[in-house]
């Protein structure tokens, strides 16, 4: 069996560089980084100094140098204390504030970038992985803003105080508290190494175990029906058993280190408590010396384990974080046209587009709708033509339809007419105006798409109707549904226009929400109508019931027409039939019937359209 | 949560373990600072090397053993946490398994899936957390009081206000703290929606020029969830600089009372030291216990929903001694009336039909007719509301269920193959076929044709969903998928909607001449495809509205008239 599993990186390829880039997104929060890191080394630092203060503590009291100079201390320590509480809060509460911040910037810039992406890039990015830097690489990358940093700021500084506060209190101790630290760095690296590498196994099993649920999930109404639920069973119990050896392994190295790093600091414990007697004996410290040097030994061992998880979660971060900066260094669709639509431009005239002459003068052109192709290349990559040497030509108002094989580039023209692709040669003329040079905003707001698979959008009916036109007022959204004949089946439904569509509208029927997509087109009002493949769901009564609206909805509006369905296509005035990106035949049914050709021998049933 | 335990059976004895393992750790860790406490008050006081030497030997031995046992618990706790999760996905999967078509519409996929993968997951995680956690901290608090208790009882009441005062703090915050989190989790849900939502849709985005708009609906929801998250957190940040607070407090006001019994000569400075230690590890021990209280929240939800799915039963039951024979393919409906369960409609209202054993019956009907609904009754997909399902003369009810269905083949509209060869997929149909028994039935689908021209044949890769396949390719193998079940009944449900006319012309003369003897029912929107069939059933509004062969209906049908002329339109020169 070939194994297609995608693997998701765990390291940046070059930290560096993102790590740079993700200081830029502090800018406006600079204050808040470098502040709250302040806090925390502070808080930390005095942490270190509140430990360090047992020693004096005690020795004043072993010593018996009175109470006063106890006291003294004991207020310092008290002090210390709450500087402690208060730096720490204020340092975590800026450290999260600043995340916070930056990940919801980063999200809204990834939003706002990804709207403007040209289609291709959805064509070559699966949603699950847009959707996993989305959700994931955010959520990794808030987690490691918010603790990491400053985890790894507090271990440093408590490494480092603890070591030197150490060394102050007795270098000989300091010296087998060295040794002991190499065994710790030992074990972490030890452990850590077979921990990422069970890591890795648990999450392939993982990755294989979900894929094999999706997939049976996916398909359960046919296990069913095929009795194959214990072939099922058999076949997933083998991938659990292997998910759970796999994930046994890795937690339990992924926990080891816990134990390990907490026994390991209790030997040192044992040998500091234990050469330091010998030491005070030879006079050589004081028991307050043993005292805060054991309360050291204590907190020496945490900051070890915590930067070593610390920075897998960071690398991690990062690796997402470039994830993201992919994304956003993708080059958005740019809008170049220089020629403009005027609505209204007097209150008078019509629609017109307004085409710049260069001399600072324009030219007034009437919005009509007359498409032209002429000469037109196009390939989704530059090594496959998907559509060669298009020429055609529709006048406004005229319905022009296009039918031959999936994958025959049908689909492919339409989205050549609207610029969801550029076409890389030949040229599409718009009113007698290159496309190329028309503003994309304008062109598209004069085209409305109905497609087979429908999206609607969360919100009520009425809200998704309103979506061709956002400033439609409630009468122009019932008109526009009465048109696509889907006024009927809103008034049934319990809050008729306010009935709230659940995500895509899965609430509601595949021909029900056909039918409100057509009602969006409608709204729109728009010029040219593009329907790709927009009735192959629904049923030839049903097709026939909203055939009334469809041909209202398409008078006086160019209309291009894919349709599987060859009844839908009849009354075009040009059908084109297309194979492997090539016009074949083209003409109106009755010149097409008579050729005996292609589509003869589809519409008789002797071919079949794949 | 409890439910579930009965499923750790199997890893028992590492469920025990690792707790027991837990306490001898924690044991060895109590007792390290005692000895720490005896060195300085005896062996220094003492001036005694030997004693010195040899109870810090012990205290090593004692660390090492307690990182053994540590190890060890960890390991147990693993295996017992995974083998518990792994054992309930199981239970989940063949839950599932037995669900029957309402159960599992009930459900959407999604959630299904999330329950499997996330859920079972987070099971494993929360019980070796809590395996080790819930059994170490309070063992590790309990200890160390016992040893604060038995150094200096007086010292010791210290504790009665921290104690108290840290659970105060906690509680205060976690229950503060989470119906923020909830808030939060719904916001992110939100968020994603709208990702969602934009990914799928983005051509008609940028159709209709609504960049701007979602981009606004985005901001706002963006903005909500910081907000939210702020507020949240907030909260939670409380927690560690409270903790240390009132941790260094206890130890200030122990070394304040600690130190005036030491001047008074009442206490040792070794005591006082490891009290500290044992004043740290209670409270630590505290903050461990709230984690893990966190912990456990987020594992009784993923129970929760575990269970949901544990805890529904499908209502199709077999009765006691099933029938395992099908004595023919005769079908009959008696008055039999059908509502989805949660519906209040019925979608099937007062069906009577007898079908004859090895009859060809074709069903036409617009969307909403109910079609697909009255034959899922026959394999007893769904159970009647009212009436009964009569196959080879039985009750489908009465019939063991994996005969009945075995012998009843359906072809769903719906249909998908899965990533494997097309030898694989043939194989659900029948575990053993061999390769001509296959390529039979391939080639009575009229799927041969397309099949024997892949180099690698049979053994051509299918993928997931079947996606590099045709419409037409992919319906014809799932139908030939079907035939290998060599069944007495067959059932396509719109099975040929992509195929051309030709070759679904071939397919139904197989049907005919050489498959005469299975009964076979075809739901089509195509005339085309049913118009030779014994009988056609006019489907309306969930009722049937005629019954009778295509020149009878076309009389006395006007439903049926209606269909035909809409079609007529687009097949004019046949």
């Amino acid at each position: 069996m070939s194994d297609r599993r995608k693997h998701i990186q765990l390291r940046p390829t070059n930290p560096k560089k993102t790590l740079v880039r993700l200081f830029s997104y502090f800018r406006y929060n600079r204050f808040l980084f470098f502040v709250g890191l302040l806090f925390i080394i502070l808080s930390s630092a005095a942490q270190v100094a509140a430990n360090g203060m047992l020693s004096p503590i005690i020795d004043s009291l072993v010593e018996n140098r009175g109470m006063g100079i106890f006291i003294r201390y004991l207020i310092i320590m008290g002090i210390l204390v709450i500087f402690i509480s208060l730096a720490q809060y204020l340092g975590n509460m800026f450290m999260a504030r600043l995340a916070q911040r930056t990940v919801h910037r980063i999200r809204e810039d990834m939003f706002s970038h990804m709207e403007k992406l040209p289609l291709s890039f959805f064509d070559t990015h699966s949603h699950g992985e847009l959707m996993s830097t989305f959700t994931n690489d955010v959520d990794m990358l808030n987690q490691s803003l918010e603790q990491s940093v400053s985890q790894i700021a507090i271990s440093v500084i408590t490494v480092i105080g603890t070591f030197s506060m150490m060394l102050y209190l007795s270098p000989i101790l300091t010296l087998v508290v060295v040794g002991m630290l190499v065994v710790m760095f030992a074990a972490v690296r030890y452990v850590g190494k077979r921990s990422a590498r069970n890591f890795r196994h648990q999450q392939a099993a993982l990755a294989d175990m979900n894929g094999y649920i999706e997939e049976i999930m996916s398909g359960q109404k046919v296990v069913k029906v095929f009795n194959y639920e214990d072939r099922a069973i058999d076949k997933f119990n083998e991938k659990n058993e292997e998910l759970r050896i796999a994930s046994t392994g890795a937690s339990t190295y992924g926990v080891m280190l816990m134990p390990i790093m907490g026994n390991l600091s209790f030997v040192l414990y044992a040998l500091t408590s234990m050469l330091g007697a010998l030491l005070v004996m030879a006079n050589r410290m004081s028991i307050g010396n043993i005292a805060s040097f054991l309360q050291y030994t204590r907190t020496i061992s945490r900051p070890i384990t915590q930067v070593s998880n610390q920075l897998n979660t960071l690398f991690a971060a990062l690796a997402g974080a470039e994830r993201i900066f992919n994304i956003l260094d993708e080059e958005i669709e740019v809008d170049e046209g220089d020629v403009r639509l005027v609505r209204d431009g007097d209150g008078k005239d019509s629609p017109y587009w307004k085409v710049p002459k260069g001399d600072g003068e324009y030219e007034k052109v009437p919005l009509k709708g007359f498409i032209t192709f002429k000469d037109v290349h196009f390939g989704y990559t530059p090594d496959k033509k998907v559509l060669k040497n298009i020429n055609l030509y529709a006048k406004p108002g005229q319905k022009i339809a296009f039918v031959g094989s999936t994958g025959a580039g049908k689909t492919t023209i339409t989205n050549l007419i609207n610029r969801f692709y550029e076409i890389q040669e030949g040229t599409i003329l718009y009113d007698g105006i290159d496309i190329r040079r028309i503003n994309k905003f304008d062109l598209r707001s004069t085209m409305s798409i109905v497609l087979q698979d429908v999206h609607l959008f969360e919100g009520t009916i009425a809200d998704n109707i309103r979506y061709g036109r956002l400033d439609a007022t409630d009468e122009e959204v019932v008109e526009a549904a009465k048109l696509a004949n889907a006024d009927y089946f809103i008034r049934n439904l319990p809050q008729g226009y306010d009935t709230m569509l659940t995500m895509d509208g899965q609430n509601l029927s595949q021909g029900e929400r056909q039918l409100l997509s057509i009602a969006r087109a409608a709204i729109a009002d728009p010029v040219i109508l593009i329907l790709d493949e927009a009735t192959s769901s629904i049923d030839t009564r049903t097709e026939k019931f909203i055939a009334e609206g469809m041909d209202k909805l398409m008078e006086g509006r160019t209309t291009f027409v894919i349709a599987h369905r060859l009844s839908t296509v009849r009354d075009a005035n040009a059908i084109m039939v297309l194979e492997e990106g090539e016009i074949i035949e083209r003409g109106d049914h009755k010149d097409l019937m008579e050729q005996k050709g292609r589509y003869y021998a589809l519409n008789t049933g002797q071919m079949e359209l794949a | 949560m409890r439910t579930l335990i009965p499923y750790m059976k199997k890893y028992r004895i590492f469920a025990i373990l690792s707790p027991i393992l837990m306490i001898l750790e924690v044991l060895a860790d109590i007792i390290i600072p005692y000895l720490m406490s005896l060195i300085v008050d005896v062996g220094i006081a003492n001036r005694d090397i030997g004693y010195i030497v040899k109870t810090g030997i012990i205290m090593v031995v004692a660390a090492l053993l307690a990182m053994v046992f540590g190890i060890m618990s960890a390991h147990c706790g693993a295996r017992a946490g995974y083998g518990f999760a792994a054992e309930i996905r199981e239970k989940v999967f063949r839950k599932i398994q037995s669900f029957s078509f309402a159960n599992l519409d009930k459900f959407t996929l999604s959630s299904l899936i999330t329950r499997l993968t996330n859920d079972c997951n987070t099971i494993g995680q929360v019980t070796m957390m809590s395996l080790r956690m819930a059994v170490r901290a309070p063992f590790l608090m309990i200890f160390a009081l016992i040893m604060a208790f038995s150094i200096n009882p007086s010292l010791a009441r210290v504790f009665m206000v921290a104690i108290p005062l840290t659970v105060l703090v906690i509680s205060v915050i976690i229950v503060k703290a989470r119906p923020l989190f909830e808030r939060l989790q719904t916001s992110v849900d939100k968020v994603n929606g709208v990702i969602q939502e934009n990914l799928t849709a983005i051509r008609v985005v940028k159709s209709f020029n609504r960049q701007d708009y979602e981009e606004r609906k985005f901001k706002k929801r963006n903005d909500y969830l910081r907000d939210t998250a702020l507020k949240a957190i907030s909260t939670v940040l409380f927690l560690m600089p409270l903790l240390n607070l009132i941790i260094y407090s206890t130890i200030i006001a122990v070394l304040w009372f600690g130190g005036q019994q030491i001047l008074a000569g009442d206490m040792g400075g070794g005591e006082l030291i490891s009290f500290i230690t044992y004043i740290t590890q209670v409270l630590m021990a505290l903050m461990m216990m709230s984690f893990f209280f966190m912990q456990f929240l987020r594992g009784t939800a993923s129970a929760g929903r575990i269970l949901e799915v544990l805890n529904t039963e499908s209502e199709i039951k077999e009765i006691a001694n099933p029938i395992k024979e099908l004595k023919d393919g005769s079908i009959s409906f008696k008055n039999v009336y059908f509502r989805y369960p949660g519906s209040k409609e019925y979608t099937l209202k007062n069906i009577n039909l007898d079908i004859k054993s090895g009859e060809t019956i074709g069903i036409i009907g617009s969307t909403a007719s109910s079609k697909s609904t009255l034959v899922q009754l026959i394999p007893r997909l769904y159970d009647v509301t009212e009436g009964a399902v009569m196959v080879g003369g039985r009750d489908v009810k009465e019939y063991h269920i994996k005969v009945l269905r075995d012998q009843v083949a359906f072809v769903l509209q719906k249909n998908t193959l899965f990533s494997g060869t097309i030898r694989d997929n043939m194989r659900w149909g029948k575990e053993d076929a061999t390769d001509e028994e296959i390529i039979k039935a391939l080639k009575f689908a009229q799927a041969w044709e397309f099949v024997s021209k892949y180099d690698d044949g049979l053994g051509h890769w299918v993928e997931q969903g079947g996606d590099n396949f045709s419409g037409g390719q992919k319906q014809r193998l799932t139908i030939a998928r079907a035939l290998l079940k060599s069944p007495k009944i067959i059932i396509l449900d719109d099975s040929t909607s992509a195929v051309d006319m030709a070759t679904d012309a071939k397919l139904q003369k197989v049907f005919r001449e050489e498959l005469d003897h299975i009964t076979t029912i075809i739901i089509a929107q195509r005339i085309s495809s049913i118009k030779h069939a014994d009988r056609i059933i006019v489907m309306d509004k969930g009722q049937i509205e005629s019954i009778g062969d295509h020149d009878s209906l076309l009389n006395t049908s006007p439903v049926y008239r209606e269909i035909y002329q809409s079609q007529e339109r687009g097949v004019l020169s046949q």
